[in-house]
């Protein structure tokens, strides 16, 4: 306490001042990086079990996802679902919610966008037909989150049991519906769609040939913009903030706290079910049963690395993507299960270095008071 | 058994910092056998982080700690106990539905084979109350007993430990005036006992009533050590400071014949029985009824945890009424939103800062306008120019520390934080203002400032209503004084008419003479 009025002379203003970005940076940077250090590290060993050499698995691995167009093309695909999902995960984070249903939300995503694609006439012009299937998109989605907002508001009923049970519900359902009715004989996914279709990067970019990269992923980098520009520049992100750092903060100034929950948990899921897009829109052009393969629960792992930051979030889906990716390339010299089980100590890794780098940094001098 | 000459305790140039904060730094403490001894400061001082250095509960960075001649710097707290240290601690740590017994016991059970043998713990209990003139019922329960009492408990609890010198951490927050005395009684037999007590507290009126030796603490470092027989409380303040003190809670001036000038105008708020449901019980706030007019300070005394958290919250809007109505210059506002009330006139220093009034992490400026964060938007955004010439405007009107707009409101000090909140509260169109204990835990220097601010809404016509539990406050500051136990006010008296002994026993639930 003493100390931080010293802080405090105005002499030592302008140093705290120029510090307080690096500290933030690297407050923000440091425990993920630590974590994955750590990650890799523990990789290192398992390779090595295998009685392979650590450089050359990496090298491989790099060389197939980053190393040339196709291998980049299926990092950005897979990256763009998980950038969805992550940024839901983190919205709900910053308001003090675990959405724990990203997995039911980006399911009913993809199934409301191949539906209103399926019910289009035909010759609907791809301006209308698209948006009204991202806007289906996003409702499904969103009345998936809605749900668990309100029995949270109004029940007090905990949103990670809800949204949780939500996802077998919403996937079970889904799969009647298709089973039932939908589905093209032979197979689990409905019939593909008259309308609303997007481009691949293949279609203007020859080097990214057979890849399911398409431009989704650029809605992708747009959207986690918006995140941010909500977040920290307007009131909604301002009250959405205090809630999830303050609730009775919160209740004071004024903030409907309980709106503030059912508001931002369908937002949240509305992100979560916009990633379903690409890979109905831009990839399959069709819903089928499972195409979400856990991007919804590795949202979670995304928006935990991401540390709750859309950049963060960004760069973490690349990150998850290029070594879900990578599992493919490094087949031949590791199990490609491998992975997974370095996927798994990341997120490990930084569920415990996150508040104990945390901690450690505070404990430095000159650094925490800023 | 030590020679009397000799310090039984003795730390010297201790250091210990927690990351940038230099908790102390060349702190020194002195403390002979059989002595009262008061360690005062402000808040942040470096008391307690001393305390816990002495109790074993941190290891201190550097330098010596010395108990009865042998070097201990660095033990630990079973260290402690062995050595017969035992800290008293702020908060309670008993088991209500266990007797006083069990709990006194809890841990060191003597035992008969397995089992507990409780005939004997009781004995034993009994004992040491009885050696130590503790008045305790040894077979009660715990969750039956009064703050005082409990707090007897947890003395007992750490003599049972075998605890000869005990280190008590600002032991009256929480305790009413008798009480206070009660427990100045038991400390002193403590002493006579031969026992060595050290008191830390920030309280000037108990340094001299009860201590022996006083070491002042200011900024981590001790600044001065006396006799409290040869010093006077304006030279301790001054200690504790650095500078010289108006001490209005030593000398208050109660503001005469305003109120007659007063009362006669409509009031600004009235609140009618008033019901309203607490965490645990149905009637926190049973059946209360006033009002306040412009002008006017209504001081709400009462040992904490009477009805005083319950009724502010209602009357702000952050707790629903069970019955009863609360009108607002001339509206009924019983059923409205916070925000309503805050357009309707209503300011609100919550009596927790850090977690209701201010959100920690968010920067000076952003906590300028929580609550009114709807009035600085352009469209969908923030207006971010506005919001910083409005902090830039408010730090500097209420010299807020250090003045920067963006730093986060976590770092700065309790009296800063205290002084952002007030900046946003006290400088609207406000009409009425609810004060809860807006003093505590800032230092001597901002608590001067938050009175003249109050003194000020006074004399601007406002309506205040005080709550605090510290009653020195309530008598310096208020018009009239309405006394809260149990949910109800039992009393409201003006201020030349309430004194310390009248209000007193009121507080402790005695009815009003």
């Amino acid at each position: 306490m003493s100390s931080a009025t010293e802080v405090a002379s105005p002499e030592s203003v302008s140093p705290v001042r120029a510090g307080r970005w690096r500290t933030r940076v690297e407050e923000a940077i440091l425990p993920p990086l630590i974590a994955l250090l750590i990650a890799l590290v523990a990789g290192d060993i398992l390779i090595l079990s295998f009685g392979q050499s650590p450089g050359s698995v990496y090298r491989m691995l790099l060389e197939g996802t980053w190393g040339n167009a196709y291998g980049f093309g299926q990092v950005i695909f897979k990256a763009t679902t998980l950038i969805f999902t992550g940024l839901a995960v983190s919205l709900g984070l910053r308001a003090g919610l675990f959405n724990i249903g990203a997995e039911g939300q980006l399911a009913a995503g993809g199934f409301a966008a191949a539906l209103a694609g399926l019910l289009l006439p035909g010759a609907t012009p791809t301006l209308i037909a698209v948006p009204l299937a991202v806007l289906a998109a996003a409702l499904a989605g969103g009345a998936v989150g809605w749900v668990p907002g309100v029995l949270k508001a109004r029940f007090g009923a905990h949103e990670v049991i809800v949204t949780i049970m939500l996802n077998f519900i919403v996937l079970a359902l889904l799969n009647y519906v298709v089973a039932a009715h939908l589905h093209v004989s032979e197979t689990l996914h409905t019939p593909e769609m008259r309308a609303g279709a997007v481009p691949r990067f293949s279609s203007f970019l020859e080097a990214f040939h057979g890849s399911a990269a398409n431009i989704t992923f650029l809605f992708a980098l747009v959207l986690a913009g918006i995140v941010a520009w909500f977040l920290f520049r307007t009131r909604g992100g301002y009250d959405l903030r205090a809630t999830g750092l303050q609730p009775d903060a919160a209740e004071y100034g004024g903030i409907r706290v309980g709106g503030v929950w059912i508001r931002t948990l369908a937002l949240s899921g509305a992100l979560a079910g916009l990633g379903g897009i690409n890979y109905v829109l831009g990839y399959k052009h069709y819903y089928e049963e499972g195409f979400g393969a856990g991007a919804g629960f590795l949202g979670i792992a995304v928006a935990l690395v991401g540390r709750n930051h859309p950049v963060g979030v960004v760069l973490a889906a690349l990150f998850f993507a290029t070594l879900s990716q990578g599992g493919l390339a490094i087949h031949a010299l590791v199990p490609k299960q491998m992975v997974e089980v370095l996927q798994g100590l990341v997120i490990l890794a930084v569920a415990a270095a996150v508040p104990e780098v945390r901690r450690v940094l505070r404990m430095r001098p000159g650094i925490a008071a800023a | 058994m030590n020679d009397p000459k000799a310090p039984m305790i003795l730390m010297r140039r201790i250091e210990k910092s927690f990351g940038p904060v230099r908790a102390n730094r060349n702190a020194s403490l002195e403390v002979c056998a059989g002595e009262i001894h008061a360690l005062v400061g402000e808040n942040g001082a470096g008391k307690s982080t001393l305390m816990r250095i002495l109790a074993g509960l941190y290891k201190p960075d550097a330098g010596i700690v010395e108990v009865n001649g042998q070097n201990v710097a660095g033990w630990s707290t079973a260290d402690a106990i062995a050595a017969n240290v035992g800290m008293v601690h702020q908060h309670f740590m008993l088991v209500p539905t266990l007797t006083v017994t069990e709990n006194v016991v809890l841990g060191r059970e003597p035992k008969r084979g397995l089992a507990i043998d409780m005939a004997r713990a009781l004995l034993e209990v009994q004992e040491l109350a009885q050696q130590f003139g503790l008045d305790i019922d040894a077979r009660s329960c715990v969750r039956d007993l009064s703050v005082g009492v409990s707090q007897r408990v947890e003395i007992l609890k750490t003599l049972f430990r075998g605890a000869r010198i005990l280190i008590l951490d600002e032991p009256t927050a929480v305790l009413s005036p008798p009480e206070i005395q009660e427990l100045w009684k038991v400390l002193r037999r403590l002493r006579d006992g031969g026992g060595t007590i050290i008191l830390i507290t920030h309280k000037l009126d108990e340094v001299m009533e009860v201590s022996d030796q006083i070491t002042v603490m200011r900024h981590g470092e001790t600044t001065s050590r006396m006799k409290t027989s040869e010093t006077t409380p304006a030279e301790i303040a001054r200690a504790m400071v650095g500078r010289d003190v108006v001490l209005e809670s030593i000398a208050p001036t109660p503001p005469a014949g305003e109120l007659g000038t007063a009362a006669p105008r409509a009031p600004l708020l009235e609140v009618q029985n008033l019901v309203v449901a607490g965490p645990n019980r149905s009637r926190a706030v049973d059946g209360v009824t006033f009002s306040i007019h412009p002008g006017e300070i209504l001081g709400i005394a009462g040992v904490e945890g009477n009805g005083q958290t319950e009724l502010i919250e209602a009357l702000a809007g952050l707790r629903s009424v069970s019955s009863g109505t609360i009108i607002l210059g001339s509206r009924d506002v019983t059923l409205t939103s916070v925000r309503e009330r805050s357009a309707a006139g209503l300011a609100h220093i919550p009596e927790d800062r850090q977690r209701r009034g201010l959100v920690l992490d968010y920067s000076v400026g952003d906590n300028l306008i929580l609550g009114d964060q709807h009035e600085f938007t352009r469209g969908a955004q923030l207006d971010r120019q506005r919001i910083a010439s409005n902090a830039n405007t408010k730090i500097q009107h209420f010299d807020v520390r250090p003045a920067d707009s963006m730093l986060p409101v976590r770092a700065l000090s309790g009296g800063n934080q205290q002084k952002v909140v007030i900046a946003r509260e006290m400088s609207g169109g406000f009409s009425v203002l609810l004060a809860s204990q807006p003093t505590r835990g800032v230092d001597v220097g901002a608590i001067e400032f938050i009175h003249a601010q109050l003194r000020e809404a006074r004399t601007q016509d406002k309506a205040v209503l005080l709550v605090s539990a510290e009653l020195s406050e309530i008598l310096a500051l208020s018009d009239r004084v309405a006394v809260m136990y149990g949910g109800r006010i039992v009393s409201i008296v003006p201020r030349a008419d309430a004194s310390k002994e009248f209000l007193g026993p009121l507080m402790t639930g005695a009815s009003a003479a």
